[in-house]
């Protein structure tokens, strides 16, 4: 099993749930993140004063699927999110190494 | 059943009133006293609510973490400012020709009073004019007004009780002093000064105190580091812009009503012409800044097009009547520059100034009250110049001695952890949205 990580643009959101959907990804989990990478942060103005933001907002998606279906994901979250500009984020693979489904108890690749 | 019979008996006058023609055409004496006092309550009823505005206008542009203290020191403030004005503020304004210095200092202390319940015409303080308890009314809410331009200039650092116990002398003493100077018929007033709604005896006057305030306080925590200024955008911008609109509708009770007359067509005209130039100027301040912070930062900041319209209003204020619309937009117009090149000036000499109060009321106030000879040949521009002075000396020494006394004795800042902790937990352990996660 693999353990999927993803930082996107906030405006990805819908595109990149609706190609996982697709593809039979069947659950996943958005958190609302701020930070920065080779893009850093940006200056704004605000009363005639500059400013650095020094973490920008991104959406960290997290995803978990068998290990066959994990490029698959990975290639996916890639198509649906890029625009091809700098900041367009990153996507991390993990290996996973257990999984429960809380309700009835299930573990491993069941659980998925 | 009484009322009914109420009903049909004025239904009854109208009717006689339009059978008979030459008695439609005036109005009866006490039809001004009527129509003068209706113009009191209407206008002092929109002016009562630019305290929202400035609420409202305060509230979004602090950070969250100092929000239900800002929204505290703007309802107290306004309750305080009732207290202070009825006690002696009133009194002190109006000496009614009572001077205990000729036309520097009422000879009346004591509380305001009112006309008796229920008075006939003959019992009227002045049949001539207006009510008296609709004349006390507008009047204070002018002052309340005083008040609130305070409290945005200093918000975020300073403690809750000095800043209403300085209200509390601002409305009672200091604010009331000066008005009598010109609208008590004092000195001011002899000289010529011509300040129509307040450019200078209100707006300018809230401005210097705060002045004094912001260089006795100084500046947030963090807020000037290594030479940089470092901006602290406010929480709420939906909020802060509902408070200029609110602010702006108050407005034309602020200027409309300072006719302070409406029994006659020239003067049901003249609040007319008032309504639309104080918009006409709003609008003007309004684009200004627009125009500006787009040329001069390369972005809209719509925080300063909330100030331009509010300095092209504080603009009008001291000769909302003479100009013509064009020349209203104009005027208004130079409000929303000031604005535009003053707050960054104010950062400049690290001058902490939250809302951008100074530039919109100090700053254009002063604007406002050089520009009254451009329209009204009963103006000057030296009795203006020497006036503006007067006023600003006396009430940026006066507010200065109050807030260092204050400072003194009580404190006035609250303690560096408490400031970044944020007031609303260290000073009421009350938090504005306490279900938002952080």
């Amino acid at each position: 099993m693999k353990y999927i990580v993803a930082i996107i643009q906030p405006g990805k959101v819908e595109a990149v749930y609706n190609a996982l959907l697709e593809i039979g990804v069947s659950g996943l989990t958005t958190t609302e993140v701020h930070g920065y990478g080779r893009q850093k942060g940006k200056t704004e103005m605000y009363r005639g004063a500059e400013y650095i933001v020094n973490f920008l907002p991104k959406i960290k998606i997290e995803v978990a699927v068998s290990s066959k279906m994990a490029g698959k994901v990975v290639a996916a979250i890639k198509t649906a999110s890029e625009s091809g500009k700098i900041g367009d984020g990153k996507i991390f693979t993990l290996d996973l190494a257990d999984a429960m489904r809380i309700r009835t108890g299930e573990t491993g690749a069941e659980a998925l | 059943m009484f009322k009914l019979n109420i009903k049909s008996m004025s239904l009854a006058a109208v009717f006689g009133l339009l059978a008979t023609p030459a008695l439609a055409q005036e109005v009866p004496e006490h039809g001004v006293y009527i129509l003068n006092s209706l113009l009191f309550l209407m206008a002092g009823f929109l002016v009562m609510f630019m305290a929202a505005g400035f609420c409202m206008l305060e509230a979004g542009l602090v950070r969250s973490k100092n929000t239900t203290m800002q929204l505290t020191k703007n309802v107290a403030l306004f309750s305080i400012a009732a207290v202070g004005y009825y006690l002696i503020g009133y009194n002190l304004m109006y000496p009614l020709g009572t001077w205990s210095v000729e036309g520097v200092l009422s000879g009346v202390f004591g509380v305001a009073i009112m006309e008796a319940v229920g008075i006939t015409a003959d019992a009227a303080d002045d049949i001539s004019y207006a009510t008296t308890g609709s004349d006390y009314f507008f009047q204070l809410m002018f002052c309340a007004a005083t008040a609130s331009i305070v409290s945005g200039a200093l918000a975020e650092r300073i403690k809750l009780w000095p800043f209403l116990l300085f209200t509390l002398i601002l409305t009672a003493i200091i604010y009331p002093v000066q008005a009598s100077w010109k609208w008590g018929g004092g000195f001011l007033d002899e000289m010529g000064f011509l300040d129509f709604a307040g450019s200078t005896v209100v707006h300018s006057v809230g401005g210097w105190a705060a002045l004094a305030g912001a260089l006795i306080l100084g500046p947030r925590i963090g807020k000037y580091k290594d030479g940089k200024v470092v901006p602290m955008p406010g929480a709420n911008l939906p909020i802060a812009t509902l408070g200029v609109f609110i602010l702006w509708l108050g407005w034309f009770g602020f200027n409309g009503g300072s006719q302070l007359a409406m029994g006659t067509v020239g003067d049901v005209a003249d609040v007319s012409r008032i309504f639309a130039n104080t918009n006409a100027a709003a609008a003007g301040g309004a684009i200004a800044a627009l125009i500006l912070t787009q040329v001069v930062y390369g972005k809209v900041d719509l925080t300063m097009v909330l100030n331009g319209a509010l300095a092209g209003l504080v603009s009008i204020t001291a000769e909302p009547l003479t100009p013509t619309l064009g020349i209203a937009t104009l005027i208004g117009a130079v409000g929303g520059l000031i604005v535009v090149f003053t707050v960054p000036m104010l950062d400049k000499f690290k001058i902490d100034d939250v809302v951008g109060a100074i530039p919109v009321h100090l700053i254009a106030g002063i604007w406002g009250t050089l520009a009254v000879p451009l329209t009204n040949s009963d103006a000057n521009f030296g009795t203006q110049i020497i006036s503006i002075l007067i006023v600003g000396v006396f009430t940026f020494v006066v507010s200065g001695v109050v807030w260092y006394i204050i400072k003194s004795v009580f404190g006035i800042r609250v303690s560096e952890s408490d400031e970044i902790a944020g007031l609303d937990k260290s000073e009421l352990g009350m938090e504005s949205y306490p279900e938002f996660s952080r």
